[in-house]
């Protein structure tokens, strides 16, 4: 396990593995919503959390078909599935290193984007936390998304139209989590059911993207 | 403990391609698949290793017995030889991939990285992951394509020194690998037959 | 006698066969008089006036809406457990119907909405669980149409269907939860079976059924045609390797 978790960061981090893309495209959203709704800042502090949180996601979305496709194609995958650890913990360990490269940095990074929204610096800390909270679901989500579609020549598309519905629970209450701690009012609700969808994806969505690997395959 | 395989019958895409194939391979011995195109020489070497069900037939083997190297090397570009090589002994938990390289003639070539490599070179790499996996029966499907005569020579040898451990080979391929222990079996004569659809009948659609 | 004697093609095609013209002449007699015995039998309602009498297509597509959900996850699991070839195609042969029934839903409630609530569109949790149950149906039936080998697809779709109906009933609760947080004491309350009076609840069971039995006929005869379709494929395969 540890060694392709470390095989997948190294390839994340060598030319050409995408790293930081993901941390540009959301950069680059947040940017654009102040030219879309207005310089006002009272209306850009106030959807912040939404925003920052939409953002994060759609970034998350951007390099899911990556998780499965590249070892679909060099024929790596078939030869983990033979290899002696089991595919479920294949699937875990690639959310894994998605998380660590992708939804790590987008939490780091969303306080300092926050600041161009106008968010109180009160706010920070529930945005970073449900961030920290909610981005483990949305790759583990994702990856059974991309083990889906991994047998697909272009299942970019469907992946997203795949994995989005999936993502709402945890979209709705991540940035509810991180709207009432910016307002100042109590989070204990929205953090436990975040933290309820993310250990529950986490415990049961490696099987169900194990089979789908499997089937793939096949 | 023997590989056998009793009477297997397998589908490609839905479409049964062979039936009623049976074989034993015993350690130390290798067995090379022959039959034209599309019979089904590689989906039979991917149901032996696991990777989909048969349609019917029983394989004697378990899974956890077998190094499957199919058409692709399941190389990384951006890794060099001596880290792809490595990845792949970690994750079969044996150690040391020197003799590996060498057995391939790759130690020059450890630090380069895979995408520097010639095609002949990326398929020497593949089949050094062979060396590293610690298995026994190998299932090998066109090991030789893209290879030179002195790297098909290393090649052959290497399979050679495995059989002399104990090991035992699979592979289909067109080539005379010029080694004494191994068989052939012609996989013409299992060529599933067209069934004729019954009529009237629903079930045979779903087959 | 079983009844996955009806997961044989052939039985299941003989059977559906006989009882097709039976259920969808049921299916429309009870429509047809659900709907006129609603529509010109019954009194205005005092607030709402005739606008009222949209519930005899609303409510009954709603509960096909997620029922048909309901069935094709059932199905799928069938499938998954008992290789039943004649279930996993019923649940693909049920999602169009279920996701036009969605819509069908999400239509009239706009329509009634409008003179009601005085918008075409409110996130309120019901309509906004609806507008995500829509995206289920079609996210289920891209995946159907995406894989090319139907073995493959008819996996796939019934893992995500498993996968996406937990996911479904999380999202149900998360926007009852969301809605509160944004307008306090939600006043777009829907729920009109609860306080709907007799004079209006007769018509209104005739019409559920009905529209019950007209999905079980659209069931059948899109099931017929999956299954043909295979059989087609199967037939043409052969024909190529012969």
């Amino acid at each position: 396990m540890m060694a392709l978790l470390s095989r997948d960061l190294a390839l994340a981090f060598r030319a050409g593995g995408g790293f930081g893309l993901s941390l540009a495209f959301f950069l680059i959203v947040t940017v654009l919503v102040p030219f879309g709704v207005g310089p006002e800042g009272g209306t850009l502090a106030r959807i912040a959390p939404g925003i920052l949180w939409v953002g994060a996601l759609l970034a998350c979305l951007l390099s899911l078909d990556r998780i499965f496709a590249l070892d679909h194609e060099d024929g790596t995958l078939d030869l983990l599935a033979t290899a002696p650890i089991p595919l479920e913990t294949v699937a875990a360990t690639k959310a894994l290193a998605h998380w660590l490269t992708t939804g790590l940095p987008l939490t780091l990074a969303a306080p300092v984007l926050a600041i161009l929204l106008n968010l109180p610096p009160s706010g920070f800390f529930w945005l970073t936390a449900s961030l920290a909270l909610g981005t483990p679901a949305l790759s583990m989500i994702g990856a059974f998304g991309a083990a889906l579609t991994v047998g697909l020549k272009r299942g970019g598309l469907l992946l997203s139209l795949l994995v989005l519905p999936l993502y709402i629970p945890t979209l709705i209450f991540g940035a509810e989590c991180a709207r009432r701690g910016a307002e100042g009012l109590a989070t204990a609700t929205p953090v436990l059911m975040l933290l309820g969808i993310t250990l529950g994806s986490l415990a049961l969505l490696p099987f169900a993207a194990a089979a789908a690997i499997r089937v793939n395959l096949r | 403990m023997d590989l056998t395989v009793t009477d297997l019958a397998i589908a490609r895409g839905g479409i049964p391609v062979l039936a009623h194939v049976s074989l034993t391979l015993r350690p130390g011995r290798a067995l090379v698949l022959r039959g034209p195109n599309g019979i089904g020489k590689t989906t039979l070497l991917r149901t032996i290793a696991g990777l989909q069900p048969p349609l019917a037939g029983a394989i004697g083997l378990p899974a956890e017995d077998i190094a499957y190297a199919g058409h692709a090397d399941g190389l990384k570009a951006t890794l060099s030889v001596a880290e792809n090589l490595r990845f792949w002994a970690r994750i079969f938990g044996t150690g040391d991939i020197a003799a590996a390289l060498a057995a391939m003639d790759l130690k020059g070539l450890a630090d380069r990285p895979a995408h520097s490599l010639s095609a002949g070179q990326k398929r020497r790499l593949g089949l050094a992951r062979l060396l590293v996996t610690g298995r026994r029966f190998w299932l090998l499907d066109e090991p030789t394509v893209s290879l030179d005569a002195a790297s098909v020579a290393l090649f052959a040898a290497a399979v050679r020194a495995h059989l002399a451990r104990g090991g035992a080979a699979l592979m289909a391929t067109h080539i005379d690998l010029g080694i004494a222990e191994a068989e052939v079996l012609d996989l013409t004569p299992f060529r599933a037959a067209p069934t004729a659809p019954a009529p009237g009948g629903f079930e045979e659609a779903f087959a | 006698m079983s009844i996955w004697e009806y997961a044989n093609p052939k039985k299941f095609m003989q059977t559906s066969a006989w009882a097709l013209p039976w259920v969808t002449g049921l299916a429309v007699l009870t429509l047809l008089g659900g709907l006129v015995w609603g529509f010109f039998f019954t009194p205005d309602d005092f607030r709402m006036g005739s606008t009222v009498k949209i519930i005899y297509i609303h409510v009954p597509a709603a509960i096909m809406a997620t029922g048909t959900w309901f069935m094709m996850l059932a199905a799928s699991l069938v499938w998954l457990i008992r290789r039943h070839h004649v279930s996993v195609l019923a649940a693909k042969a049920a999602a169009p119907v279920g996701m036009t029934m969605t819509l069908i839903g999400l239509f009239t409630g706009a329509i009634w909405g409008q003179p009601m609530w005085g918008t075409w569109w409110a996130w309120d949790p019901r309509l906004t669980a609806f507008l995500i149950l829509f995206l289920f149906y079609l996210g289920y039936m891209a995946l159907w149409e995406a894989i090319e080998n139907p073995d493959t697809a008819a996996d796939l779709t019934s893992v995500l269907c498993l996968v996406g109906s937990v996911f479904a009933v999380i999202s149900r609760y998360a926007v009852l939860f969301w809605n509160q947080g944004l307008h306090q004491g939600s006043s777009l309350s829907m729920d009109q079976e609860e306080h709907v009076a007799d004079v209006y609840a007769w018509p209104l069971w005739t019409a559920i059924v009905g529209f019950g039995l007209l999905f079980v006929s659209l069931l059948l005869i899109r099931t017929r045609t999956e299954i043909r379709a295979r059989r087609l494929r199967a037939l043409e395969a052969r024909e190529r390797m012969a």
